[in-house]
């Protein structure tokens, strides 16, 4: 008996193929700018240079200029252009190119955009799309690396999404435009260039519900972003020794599905949580807390957080990659997960 | 309708109905603010109050040059600019007093009060943040091929944040109908405008957007319609933006009625301001020129407290908001 994968199973047809991350996204946009009239890009170098990690290439010449916007390197005007057109019926999409660039806007998203449906009482919606890169790896350096999801996921009245491959990019890109809230997508610059398995025709992933990417009994590992394809690998190596590791991808950490977590945890008895952002702070200990909340009798070791150290992101690539979690963190982690019994 | 009102005045011929419409909103306002500073101080209302008072004819001037659907943002001193643009006393009210019937459902209070169905795009607590955003209505009306304007205001001090600069440059290189009002109240809280910036003139930073500006009488209501009718005139027919400095003041404090510690203006100061009180002034010429009785004048003062006591009385009754509805509107859907 064959089973689908997930992505062949979202078109009738079986039409899925490899594309690329970068791509994936692109024809999610397309597709969503075709579908509703009432979407737009704005952003710098968004129209006529295609964006420079190529993320918007050609849309240009289909949706021309009316919906393809250059802006003036601006992001506080940029995200308030996105918030006012978002409050008046639009379905913008604005580019913040680096994610690292969202302090210079902050209060357009956190203050404005994510507040004014509560603030107002419920009279509007700001069904705003912000698009940006994040993540270490290209030796960008500590000002064009980061990672800061846990920033925005402590802000009520934002959705963030983390696509962990080219099937996520395409479908969290989607929902997040068709969504009636302000949500942040965060792209990874490292996985640009990966392929997968990416249905032809338009889908969405449905917003804050987890993925469960590999099935496994002895250790759940809780990954986000780019760290997905970092456990995969982790469960792959220790597969070969008989452990047998659960990769969870949340997708989405704002909202963030805990109970597919719970469930597997009260399997597995043993957690670990990996993201790219400095472990302080970051979402592996609210992902932990709650675990313990929920799940504490079933727990055979304390939740096991992986990040990167409390540092600014480093440039040489040695002490970059000392930096960044990766696969052999993953796996050191488990082993050390199940060492106690 | 709504749209000839703008051409007419485009003509410049300010007729008897402007001038009583003018006089009709500042006197709203000037109410609706003195009652709200009344029952502050009787301790009936929670947080903070922002007064308008004394710069009415901004207000007035403006919203009466706009049509309905055209959109304004506004500042954390934003109750003139609501009232102006036709939200209901009641539900301002009630908003002040934090009740379930109130313009944010008791969610927002004084800081952010709106009506979209008015085009009032919200007060808003951050100073200069409504000016990207009523850039992003200007954009949204010229997507959708309609020909409505959008109105930001802010004061001299949201002229030294990031948020006005960029928001100004972004609307001038878009080429968006957006008017910019600086309402130069010549304070930034409670900082006066030697000390927050060089220029005498806030008009003048228009000019390094490429932005036509002008300059007006802040307290002469007339004065202010027009200069607003021909930059919501230019804006509307594909002009793009222009900005208005309308030199006006603050006849209470940033915050509250009364100062606070030490005074950081002088009673002469302020006695010189109030004796060009926008109110009066107009009244006076209204009077003097025969667009306007004296009855008439008084007679929208009298309906105006009799519409205040009874939306009042509807806020104080009306029912506080449910602690389970605590997390209504976090997200939509």
């Amino acid at each position: 008996m064959t089973t689908l994968t997930e992505a062949q199973a979202v078109g009738p047809n079986n039409t899925a193929r490899k594309l690329t991350y970068v791509k994936a996204f692109n024809e999610g946009l397309a597709q969503a700018m075709r579908e509703d009239e009432n979407v737009f890009v704005a952003g710098e170098d968004v129209a006529g240079y295609g964006g420079v990690f190529r993320m918007f290439d050609n849309l240009l010449d289909e949706f021309g200029p009316r919906r393809m916007i250059d802006t003036p390197i601006s992001e506080a005007a940029l995200v308030g252009l996105g918030v006012g057109a978002a409050a008046r019926g639009l379905r913008p999409v604005v580019d913040l190119m680096f994610m690292d660039f969202i302090g210079v806007c902050l209060d357009q998203i956190v203050n404005q955009a994510a507040k004014m449906k509560y603030m107002f009482g419920g009279s509007v919606s700001v069904p705003l799309t912000i698009t940006t890169a994040s993540g270490a790896g290209l030796g960008a350096a500590a000002q064009h690396s980061q990672s800061l999801e846990a920033w925005l996921a402590h802000v009520p009245g934002l959705k963030v999404v983390m696509p962990s491959d080219a099937y996520t990019a395409k479908g969290l890109t989607v929902s997040a435009i068709r969504d009636d809230n302000p949500v942040v997508v965060m792209l990874n610059k490292v996985l640009l260039g990966s392929t997968c398995e990416v249905p032809e025709e338009i889908y969405g992933i449905p917003l804050g519900q987890a993925h469960t990417a590999r099935q496994g009994s002895d250790v759940t590992v809780i990954a986000l972003g780019r760290m997905v394809g970092e456990a995969l690998a982790a469960a792959d190596e220790l597969a070969a020794e008989g452990v047998e590791i659960e990769v969870i991808d949340p997708r989405t950490v704002q909202p963030l599905d805990t109970e597919t977590m719970f469930a597997s945890v009260r399997r597995t008895n043993r957690v670990l949580v990996v993201h790219e952002a400095v472990t302080f702070g970051g979402l592996g200990a609210e992902i932990a807390a709650q675990i313990q909340d929920a799940a504490f009798d079933h727990l055979d070791a304390p939740v096991l957080r992986i990040g990167a150290p409390f540092s600014p992101v480093p440039f040489s690539p040695v002490l970059e990659k000392a930096y960044v979690p990766d696969r052999a963190r993953i796996t050191q982690g488990c082993r050390r997960l199940l060492e106690r019994s | 309708m709504a749209q000839k009102k703008s051409a007419d005045v485009a003509a410049h011929q300010i007729s008897a109905q402007v001038i009583k419409d003018l006089h009709e909103r500042m006197v709203r306002i000037r109410l609706f603010e003195t009652e709200a500073g009344t029952l502050m101080e009787a301790g009936k209302l929670p947080g903070f109050l922002h007064l308008y008072v004394g710069q009415e004819a901004v207000a007035a001037g403006v919203m009466a040059a706009l049509r309905d659907d055209d959109q304004i943002t506004s500042t954390h001193r934003g109750h003139g600019h609501a009232v102006a643009k036709g939200v209901g006393f009641r539900e301002m009210y009630a908003e002040l007093y934090g009740r379930a019937t109130g313009a944010c459902l008791g969610r927002g209070g004084s800081m952010h009060i709106n009506d979209v169905t008015r085009g009032m795009l919200g007060a808003n607590g951050i100073v200069g943040a409504g000016v990207p955003i009523a850039v992003g209505a200007a954009f949204a009306a010229r997507y959708k091929g309609e020909d409505s304007v959008a109105v930001t205001f802010f004061g001299d001090g949201a002229t030294n944040i990031g948020a006005f600069h960029e928001g100004a440059n972004m609307a001038a290189i878009l080429g968006l109908p957006v008017v910019f009002v600086c309402e130069n109240n010549g304070y930034a809280e409670f900082t006066p405008q030697s000390k927050h910036m060089l220029l005498t003139d806030v008009a003048e930073r228009a000019a390094a957007y490429g932005m036509p500006s002008v300059i007006v009488d802040g307290m002469d209501a007339v004065a202010v319609h027009r200069a607003a009718a021909e930059a919501v005139d230019r804006a509307r027919s594909g002009g793009g933006p222009m900005m208005i400095e309308a030199k006006t003041y603050r006849y209470y404090d940033h915050q509250g009625v009364k100062g606070l510690r030490h005074p950081y203006r002088s009673a002469e100061e302020v006695a010189e301001w109030k004796a060009r009180d926008p109110i009066d002034l107009l009244e006076v010429r209204a009077v003097a020129d025969g667009t306007a009785t004296r009855a008439e004048l008084d007679d929208a003062w009298q309906r105006t407290r009799d519409e205040i006591a009874e939306a009042i009385a509807y806020a104080e009754t009306s029912p506080l908001p449910d602690t389970a509805d605590l997390l209504l509107n976090v997200y939509s859907g």
